[in-house]
């Protein structure tokens, strides 16, 4: 190999800066997520239930919300029929926000967890915890 | 080869710190820029596009101009530009990359630009100015890098650069008249719906391009040991003398047709940027250098004498390329956005923040021709004189 | 292990098309929930949206501003003191300013003073639709000129597009500029374009848009389509302008302009 040292320490410092989340965070403890349902509607609520089950909406609520937005802005279809036939008005900030009004509590609990930033909150608005 | 860029005298990383450094500062400011938005430019409601689109335009010209180098030696296989076509093929490749850079500082979501391939939209012109302007860099970085290595190697260029070659000429058409289309279609600005727009930017671009290459030629005559030639700087002198004037023809067209037919609309934006609207005229001093240097220009162009002696033939070219980016790097958009389409007046005038950065895109685009002048400069020093192979 | 550079590179680049390939696949999203949309059943429907504003009706700038504070209240449209920053939905012009091409300096008394509700004019040959490199400015069915602000990535080649000036964009954060915030509706992100959406949120809600409710039967809303619609009726009954015709832009707005009545 020419050049093989030079080409070590390239080597070496690219490993150093793409191993940087790794060691940066090395040491550093964050609980466990616990996202809560402690809000006021969703206490009043007779049956626990959000637009579709909970293990769904654990894994598929970023592609649902997706979906949401692109049917009711791109093709005017407001109305969400779930998996058990029920109605919703699709509105992340008057529909999602509306039970899950605990925005700290529910929806920063995982994504801070889970070092995800999405920019929903950029023009939605909460009650709490937005920017 | 690209080693070649890695190796030089202080003075030349002395001028490449120098760029980094404008780079740098630039960068800086566009953090800014990011964090706060284009509200730290002097861009407004009604002036929604400024500094950086303008030398978006300009630029597009510039990398076009390329195919003057390429049509002679390429087509008509004039001998005389063998050793300079790099020259323009490198300065497109530049020039594009600085396009890019404005089109980016320029967006407002710049993190969502691959919405552009993500969602691809044909019947916008934007789409295809984004396509045209990717595909003449990739041609121009393989055509220049491969014939120059082909040279270096003394062996004549593979066989298959020939066709991409013959393609970078209606492409580099393109790259203009797409930009021009961004302007020349859209209703209710009369100063750009002008069926005459690609012409003209053409004839600007193959005018400024070109006197531009004059000027680097002449530099690294003087600072290297690789001669460009006499014979090929008077060739491009006498393309920027007829380019020149066809540029100053379909303007004096412009004129005319916005005069001669009395309609407010068509008439609006010329009496802003000349004689200013309604108490306003930032632009008039500006506009009217533009016009005297194109005049003195032209008026130096004419005579083969001007043209022959070399310090009178740089002045020119410094006097083209300055008159011809006021009118495309200024003018030309400011003037289409007034008056506004209630016939108001709002003035524009790009601020510190964004001057910097647009001066550090400048600094980015010199610091890759310079880099790639390097390449291209160290393989024809050790060339020798004579003609290349390919 | 020998491998010579090109052999090398050709691999990474077999590699490399392997993983864009991979990656491509990630972008095709499919549906995910065994589920349905359909229009909100309680939503205004109409083929063509149209709305025709009599300027006769309006005489005091109370009239106007009224429906201008509606819709950027329940819009959360920031308020700029700068000129620059100006965002605007709903807004007034002056008749000569708002109608350029109609110069006559021997209209009635008082006409080319006489201020016009401006707004989007969700042309059927919409221009900002036309350029927009990302279809983040698109025509509803319903003839609306929505404007999806997750998508735009503020290019601002609508605004140079529309020969209204309809358009504005984010220069800098709307927030601290939105005087009473409405919490039922967004507001919007630096660096997107925004303007009227012809109330198509209120529209699903089975609601009139919010001018149109202020104005109490100055501003008309209707079906363009629908000949027994109220706007086709009054269109047929009344001599109505629109902005900047010659264009082809075929707006939805329409203009009854009047004269001679009394003026601010």
């Amino acid at each position: 190999m020419y050049d093989g040292g030079k080409i070590i320490i390239g080597l070496l410092i690219f490993l150093a800066f793409a191993t940087f989340p790794f060691y940066s965070n090395i040491g550093k403890s964050v609980a466990k997520p616990e996202p809560s349902l402690d809000t006021p509607v969703i206490k009043a609520l007779e049956k626990k239930e959000c637009v579709e089950s909970k293990d769904f909406m654990r894994r598929n609520h970023m592609q649902l919300l997706i979906e949401w937005r692109d049917s009711a802005l791109r093709d005017a279809k407001r109305d969400y029929v779930n998996s058990k036939g029920k109605h919703f008005r699709i509105s992340l900030q008057n529909t999602c926000m509306k039970c899950h009004s605990n925005k700290k509590k529910f929806c920063d609990e995982c994504h801070g967890y889970a070092a995800v930033d999405p920019y929903c909150w950029d023009c939605h608005f909460v009650k709490e915890g937005g920017r | 080869m690209f080693e070649k860029a890695l190796q030089g005298r202080p003075k030349y990383w002395l001028w490449i710190l120098f760029l980094l450094g404008i780079t740098g500062a630039g960068f800086l400011v566009y953090l800014q820029q990011l964090k706060i938005g284009l509200g730290i430019t002097g861009m407004s409601r009604d002036v929604s596009w400024g500094f950086y689109i303008s030398q978006f335009t300009f630029l597009v010209g510039v990398a076009a101009s390329a195919v003057m180098l390429v049509i002679p030696y390429y087509l008509h296989d004039y001998k005389k530009f063998s050793k300079i076509v790099i020259l323009g093929e490198f300065l497109a490749v530049s020039a594009v990359l600085m396009c890019i850079l404005f089109i980016f500082v320029d967006m407002g979501q710049p993190m969502r630009i691959f919405n552009v391939l993500l969602h691809p939209t044909p019947n916008s012109i934007l789409f295809w100015d984004s396509v045209v302007l990717t595909g003449y860099l990739i041609l121009n970085i393989v055509i220049g890098w491969t014939t120059l290595e082909a040279d270096r190697k003394e062996v004549p260029p593979p066989q298959w650069v020939k066709p991409l070659i013959y393609l970078s000429v209606p492409w580099a058409v393109s790259i203009h008249t797409v930009t021009a289309f961004i302007y020349a279609g859209l209703p209710g600005r009369p100063f750009w719906m002008t069926a005459i727009m690609a012409a003209r930017f053409l004839a600007s671009a193959f005018a400024s391009g070109p006197a531009f290459l004059i000027i680097l030629a002449l530099l690294i005559r003087k600072l290297t040991k690789f001669d460009p030639g006499k014979e090929a700087i008077q060739a491009i002198a006498k393309i920027v003398a007829y380019a020149m004037y066809a540029n100053f023809f379909f303007f004096l067209l412009e004129v005319f047709t916005a005069l001669y037919s009395n309609i407010p609309g068509h008439m609006a934006s010329f009496q802003y940027l000349f004689a200013g609207l309604d108490g306003h005229g930032k632009l008039v001093p500006l506009m009217w250098l533009s016009v005297i240097l194109a005049i003195f220009a032209l008026a130096m162009l004419v005579f083969p004498s001007v043209r022959a002696n070399e310090t009178t033939l740089a002045i020119t070219c410094v006097a083209v390329f300055i008159s011809l980016w006021i009118d495309k790097g200024f003018g030309l958009v400011i003037g289409g956005f007034v008056p506004n389409p209630f016939e108001r007046v709002t003035e524009y005038w790009p601020t510190l923040p964004e001057t910097v950065i647009s001066v550090a895109v400048w600094a980015f685009g010199f610091l890759v021709l310079t880099m790639l002048y390097k390449v291209a400069v160290s393989v024809r020093e050790a060339q020798g004189p004579g003609e290349s192979l390919h | 292990m020998s491998m010579d550079r090109r052999e090398f590179l050709k691999l990474a680049g077999l590699t490399c098309i392997g993983i864009g390939v991979g990656g491509a696949q990630l972008l095709v999203r499919s549906r995910i929930a065994s589920s349905e949309y359909a229009p909100a059943a309680e939503g205004l429907q109409a083929n063509r949206w149209a709305m025709v504003i009599d300027l006769r009706k309006f005489r005091t700038e109370e009239d106007y501003d009224k429906l201008i504070k509606a819709c950027h209240y329940i819009h959360n449209v920031p308020s700029f003191p700068d000129k620059y920053h100006e965002v605007k939905w709903l807004w007034k012009e002056d008749f000569e300013h708002s109608f350029p091409e109609q110069k006559n300096r021997y209209l009635p008394e008082g006409i080319e003073k006489k201020p016009v509700l401006l707004l989007c004019n969700h042309c059927s040959n919409a221009p900002c639709v036309r350029v927009c490199p990302t279809k983040a400015t698109f025509k509803l069915s319903n003839g609306i000129t929505a404007q999806d602000y997750h998508r735009c990535i503020g290019c601002r080649f609508c605004m140079a597009a529309c020969p209204y000036g309809a358009r504005s964009f984010n220069w800098v954060d709307p927030r601290p500029y939105i005087k009473e915030v409405n919490p039922e509706f967004p507001t919007r992100t630096p660096g997107v374009v925004e303007k009227c959406n012809f109330c198509v949120e209120r529209l699903s809600e089975g609601l009139r848009p919010a001018c149109v409710e202020a104005s109490e039967g100055k501003i008309l809303f209707g079906d363009l389509r629908d000949e027994g619609s109220e706007v086709r009726r009054y269109l047929a009954e009344n001599f109505s302008m629109r902005r900047k015709p010659e264009l082809g832009t075929e707006p939805a707005v329409f203009y009854i302009i009047g004269g001679g009545e009394e003026h601010v």
